[in-house]
């Protein structure tokens, strides 16, 4: 009975991990293509804001989308961070004026919290756990928003987000297109999140906001800046 | 004030806490080549920071007042002649936007100092000069104004065009 079970799983287990492999591989072929789908309705949007001048140049990026196209939209920031969705919450209510409809508009936009992985200074002990913590909250946010889009500029909040959106994508359990735009605070290195998305080719769009760092990263695109 | 016209350095660090910055606005050396600039008056936003900036104005005769925070920055660069600031693209972009002069001085005890990265390229493009607090004299004191190029801000509708076109939206 043991060595029937322990047969099986030798079996299973190869099959599984090429299973996984092919889906790994098929996420990465596909990445970086248009989704294919029908336009009906508008994207489900994830908006992760930074802190500070991350969340200007996101805000920047928000005003300029076709609100109709990229609804509803959920804004995520760092539990820490008390500044960022306040100034989401300002913009998405000076919306009401144009739309007029406030019911809509609450409706359309929303506003969540995560945790962090690892808070300035944090001993890297405790940090094991908090990375635990912030991966699964990301995943139930992720599994609860199932975005279409996701807009990231760093810092580190958007990698277990991206990372939980990357794991839905791999095991069929919903498609996402990843924009990563890189601070404009970075002229000649990527930050770490940055390389991270770029090194693993997670990001289906790449921008930087300076010429001489596109040509170092010849996959990223720069369209101009947005500061 | 008075019959004299009121010109005011405004130095901001921010959210941050960057005491070499405030130590060396608050002394003796800076205020006299700001003085000899022609700047009357300096306020400092000193954001975490403990070191508290003297309010006495010793043998100089600039005007020194300074808060922690303010939930807007914008009017105190509105009504500044210069200003002085750390190096968050926050402040170097707002103050940029408002036209006003700008010093900005790198934080050297943070640890990933990217920062600096883009306060020596808008140097080098002539928009703001870039400064250490130990070099911060010796910038106020060979800065020429009239040098400056004023910025063109960016803007965001490039890059929403080809996230559109990517989503196959038609790009209008």
């Amino acid at each position: 009975m043991g060595f029937d079970a322990f047969a099986a799983a030798c079996c299973a287990i190869p099959v599984l991990v090429s299973v996984l492999a092919v889906r790994v591989a098929y996420v990465l072929c596909r990445s970086g293509l248009p989704p294919s789908r029908s336009r009906a309705s508008g994207l489900r949007c994830l908006i992760v804001l930074g802190s500070g001048g991350h969340t200007a140049e996101m805000m920047n990026i928000v005003s300029e989308l076709q609100k109709d196209r990229f609804t509803p939209r959920y804004y995520v920031a760092a539990l820490t961070d008390n500044m960022s969705l306040p100034k989401a919450q300002v913009y998405e209510k000076s919306l009401i004026h144009v739309e007029g409809d406030r019911e809509m508009i609450i409706e359309n936009a929303q506003f969540m919290q995560i945790y962090r992985s690892r808070e300035v200074g944090q001993s890297y002990i405790t940090s094991i756990a908090t990375t635990l913590r912030a991966t699964l909250h990301a995943m139930w946010l992720i599994i609860r928003i199932r975005p279409q889009v996701i807009f990231c500029n760093g810092p580190g909040t958007c990698i277990p987000l991206c990372a939980s959106a990357f794991l839905l994508k791999v095991l069929g359990l919903g498609w996402s297109s990843i924009f990563y735009i890189e601070s404009i605070a970075r002229v000649k290195k990527l930050s770490l999140s940055g390389l991270l998305l770029y090194k693993l080719r997670m990001a289906d769009q790449f921008f930087v906001q300076w010429p001489q760092l596109q040509q170092k990263y010849p996959r990223a695109q720069y369209a101009g800046r947005l500061m | 004030m008075g019959d004299r016209e009121r010109r005011v350095v405004f130095v901001t660090v921010g959210t941050t806490c960057f005491d070499a910055l405030v130590k060396v606005v608050d002394s003796e050396e800076l205020k006299q080549a700001l003085l000899q600039k022609g700047y009357t008056d300096l306020l400092i936003q000193m954001g975490r920071g403990t070191y508290k900036p003297s309010k006495a104005s010793g043998n100089s005769s600039l005007q020194v007042e300074h808060f922690t925070f303010s939930p807007s920055i914008a009017d105190n660069i509105r009504e500044a002649s210069l200003v002085i600031s750390h190096a968050g693209s926050g402040s170097i972009f707002e103050t940029l936007r408002l036209g006003k002069p700008l010093i900005v001085v790198v934080n050297e005890d943070l640890m990933d100092n990217h920062q600096s990265e883009l306060a020596e390229e808008l140097a080098e493009r002539n928009h703001l000069f870039c400064a250490h607090p130990h070099t911060l004299r010796e910038t106020v004191e060979a800065m020429d104004l009239k040098t400056l190029q004023p910025y063109v801000p960016g803007e965001a509708k490039p890059v929403v065009a080809l996230i559109n076109r990517f989503l196959g939206f038609p790009v209008d």
